[in-house]
């Protein structure tokens, strides 16, 4: 008994990491933050990912998984390059005082 | 054994995930990022992903997370100003946040109910050579995709990075 664990645990786990990242997306004021609580969520997703791959006794939510890294590496990288660009336009990283399409 | 892995590990997570939004300074969030990456990764090894935690750990916690620092030793990005939360974040802030986590949580413990129970070694086929056949042969136009994708990527980086702004 003490060899197994619920496979809902595992999904809570990954339903509670997810609602964090949310929660610091929705927050935070600062981008970098902010970018970081989305890298969370994806993280969160992965393991709902591979808790079912487990669960089916099958591949392919690994190979999920796989891809979701590979997109996730490739968004860091563009993500964090405009962040670069705006900080060197405006000199500020808050979100809130980043608004020139509010006006 | 597995019931207190998967406990000390899940806990390290949360907790790690709880610092990275309470935070106010980047590079704290980072570094709390980083361990919630690693417990992932020991939870991927429990559920007999190897191939996936060791790329957690390689692509994650090494490659992105590296990224992330780089970027917040760049600009020198400093602890984020307390002042002007509104009075709605203030009131409604944690209870929606609780409230949304108790609605997953029932509907996983609903949809999901305890049956299937998860053992070191009770899914085996995770590793590097199962992983290759299938992304080689099932899965090989996404792969291909991705590997323009990632070069569109690095292209973009480079010139959004180098722009001259006027």
């Amino acid at each position: 008994m003490m060899n197994q664990i619920p496979i809902s645990w595992f999904l809570t786990l990954s339903a509670v990491l997810f609602a964090l990242g949310v929660a610091g997306f929705l927050f935070r004021r600062n981008i970098i933050t902010v970018f970081m609580s989305i890298e969370l969520m994806l993280n969160a997703v992965n393991l709902s990912f591979v808790t079912f791959s487990y669960q089916n006794k099958s591949i392919h939510g690994h190979l999920f998984a796989f891809f979701v890294m590979v997109v996730a590496a490739a968004e860091a990288a563009v993500g964090l390059a405009i962040i670069l660009t705006i900080f060197k336009n405006r000199q500020t990283l808050t979100i809130d005082e980043i608004d020139s399409m509010k006006n | 054994m597995d019931v207190i892995l998967f406990l000390v590990f899940a806990l390290i997570a949360v907790v790690c995930a709880i610092n990275v939004v309470v935070q106010t300074h980047p590079i704290s969030s980072a570094i709390s990022l980083v361990g919630v990456m690693g417990s992932l990764a020991v939870l991927y090894l429990l559920l007999g992903a190897e191939f996936l935690a060791a790329a957690q750990v390689i692509v994650y916690a090494g490659a992105i997370m590296v990224l992330f620092v780089f970027t917040i030793m760049l600009l020198n990005a400093g602890a984020e100003s307390k002042k002007g939360k509104s009075l709605m974040v203030q009131l409604l802030g944690v209870p929606l946040l609780v409230a949304f986590l108790a609605l997953m949580a029932f509907y996983v413990e609903h949809l999901f109910p305890s049956n299937t129970m998860v053992h070191f070694g009770g899914f085996t086929g995770g590793g590097v050579k199962e992983i290759g056949r299938a992304l080689f042969t099932t899965y090989l136009l996404p792969f291909e995709a991705t590997s323009i994708l990632i070069l569109i990527a690095i292209l973009g980086a480079i010139v959004l990075a180098r722009k001259e702004m006027d």
